[in-house]
């Protein structure tokens, strides 16, 4: 069984983002990046279907500037086996880096195709379920487990009422939650190995892609400050304070 | 230039979501509602009944990505939108018609500006996105927290589809959280809990101060990773996005991710042991101290104070 896990490079989500003042985006120039935290859950989740005898081969795929190969080696040393970056400077939105990955399933053919749920820079959450719809796969967001039963996997999805739990004829694709896994922390043998995986460099243009937004960016702004606030000295002043806002309230 | 409005629904009844959705989405037509469900005529009837729906339209079978998208791509000929919550649900299904349909979406929108003007936010809600999309269709999802729901007295006339909606992938098992608390996205008033709170049974006094306030319960992915509270109370970047008229984080230090959630909530009040925490800085009013000994107070003093819900 051969698993493809799709990775993203971004702003790392510790750090706090900053608003560039003429509005034209968000400032990442030396700031610092990382994996999606997403994306390293979903190449946990590769790593132990194949540990436990259900993966011959990892595969990962990033696609961004030349700067992305820190990512792949990241999930290389954590115990992927050949990575493919997809180079381009260009910021591409949800709907090419799908098409994109659509023609990788075509030339890799992947029984499992895993990515996190969604990047933590544009919050999109779209691309799992895109690459879904342009491979004709059945697929299962948001997942907290997967098992592979046979020639389906079996997996659990955080919704909004609690879990429900699909199963999916293979070929299949599963996209990441949090709850998923533990990604692991390559120890350092594994990260001076992941130097000697395979790791191919194809630029976008080689796909034939119509890699144009769809979409027209504005503005980029920030959000609206709230005023700071004050302090209450006793439970009383407390619950003075929410009973008067609750008795404010318009009833619904 | 009609919309067409995925419902949400749970348990056989609308979701308070999709009123919050038709609210926002009736500024751009007349909206049709899509129900599909095992048994779709209750909740046809309820969305049939809201203020600026043309017309209902009902299919039986399951809410599955696949099985929808095929379904959801035979009637969007005959619309200008097609919009669903940006629950699980919407985020599940609207990304893949789009791609079926070679669009981009917009997704989460939180403004909308005119036919082809959205805001969304990026970066858990520390940047705001607005653009203009010139496709010819827009596949849109919306975060319901953002806009008023529609009023209701409407009967608009249900029909109901031929067929039924089928799937590659089959839904073997639900685990579905009980409560009898309001829908969390949609609450009026919501009471958070953090790790602080050590287990949880102790979580209970979360819940026994949001049954007093008649408030829904979040959660911050700590307390839900330790198993303190169910996944779906999760508040954050991640979890669910609410903006209530109040919100009560009791024992959360306010991680960024956790903030991305709360950032509509209208009033904030902080009860926690750390008067440095982001939370307490960022809370319209903060009571430092330890919350063990706050809730039970707290409790009795809003009984004492006539508070009614």
């Amino acid at each position: 069984m051969k698993i493809l896990v799709a990775i993203k490079r971004v702003v790392d989500h510790n750090v706090r983002i900053r608003v560039r003042p003429d509005g034209t985006g968000v400032e990442t120039s030396g700031v610092r990046m990382s994996m999606n935290p997403f994306c390293k859950h979903a190449v946990e989740a590769a790593v132990q279907l194949s540990e436990a005898g259900h993966g011959d081969e990892v595969v990962v795929v990033s696609i961004g500037p030349r700067t992305a190969n820190d990512v792949i080696l990241t999930a290389l040393a954590m115990g992927a086996h050949r990575g493919i970056l997809i180079e381009t400077d260009a910021e591409l939105e949800t709907l090419a880096i799908s098409k994109l990955l659509a023609k990788v399933v075509a030339e890799e053919n992947p029984d499992i195709v895993l990515l996190g749920k969604q990047a933590v820079d544009d919050d999109s959450n779209h691309v799992g379920q895109m690459l879904a719809a342009l491979t004709s796969r059945p697929q299962a967001t948001f997942a907290s487990e997967i098992k592979v039963v046979g020639q389906a996997l079996e997996v659990v999805r955080e919704v909004d009422s609690g879990r429900e739990t699909l199963s999916l004829p293979l070929p299949a694709i599963v996209t990441a939650d949090l709850r998923l896994n533990t990604p692991r922390n390559a120890a350092l043998p594994m990260v001076m190995k992941a130097r000697s995986k395979p790791l191919a460099v194809r630029p976008a243009a080689e796909f034939g892609i119509d890699l144009v937004p769809r979409l027209k960016i504005e503005k980029i702004s920030p959000p609206p400050e709230r005023m700071a606030g004050k302090t209450v000295a006793t439970v009383a002043d407390l619950a003075a304070f929410i009973a008067a806002d609750v008795s404010d309230m318009e009833a619904l | 230039m009609s919309v067409l409005v995925l419902a949400d629904h749970g348990l056989g009844a609308l979701s308070p979501a999709t009123a919050r959705v038709v609210g926002a989405v009736s500024t751009l037509g007349p909206v049709d509602i899509l129900v599909v469900a095992e048994n779709p005529a209750a909740i046809a009837q309820s969305a049939s009944a809201l203020a600026g729906v043309a017309k209902v339209l009902t299919a039986k079978g399951s809410s599955l990505a696949d099985g929808l998208e095929a379904l959801l791509e035979t009637l969007t000929v005959r619309y200008r939108y097609v919009a669903s919550s940006a629950g699980s649900l919407g985020k599940d299904v609207m990304p893949r018609l789009a791609a079926k349909l070679d669009l981009m979406p917009v997704t989460d929108v939180i403004a909308i500006h005119g036919p082809n003007s959205f805001d969304r936010p990026i970066y858990a809600g520390n940047a705001v996105q607005t653009v203009t999309d010139n496709q010819p269709r827009h596949i849109l999802t919306i975060r319901a927290s953002a806009f008023r729901p529609a009023a209701t007295g409407n009967a608009a006339p249900i029909e109901a589809l031929d067929g039924t909606v089928v799937s590659a992938a089959s839904l073997i098992a639900t685990h579905r959280t009980e409560s009898d608390t309001p829908d969390l996205a949609t609450a009026q008033i919501v009471v958070g809990g953090g790790v602080a709170l050590g287990s949880a049974e102790n979580f209970q006094l979360i819940e026994s101060l949001a049954k007093k306030l008649g408030a829904a319960i979040g959660a911050t992915r700590a307390a839900v990773d330790a198993g303190y509270a169910p996944n779906d109370w999760q508040v954050g970047q991640t979890g669910k996005i609410i903006a209530p008229d109040l919100y009560i984080a009791i024992g959360i230090s306010g991680a960024l991710q956790h903030l991305a959630g709360i950032q509509g909530a209208k009033k904030i009040v902080a009860i926690n042991t750390d008067a440095e925490a982001p939370l307490v800085k960022l809370a319209d009013m903060a009571l430092i101290g330890d919350l063990f000994e706050i809730i039970p107070q707290l409790l009795a003093e809003l009984d004492k104070a006539g508070l009614k819900r």
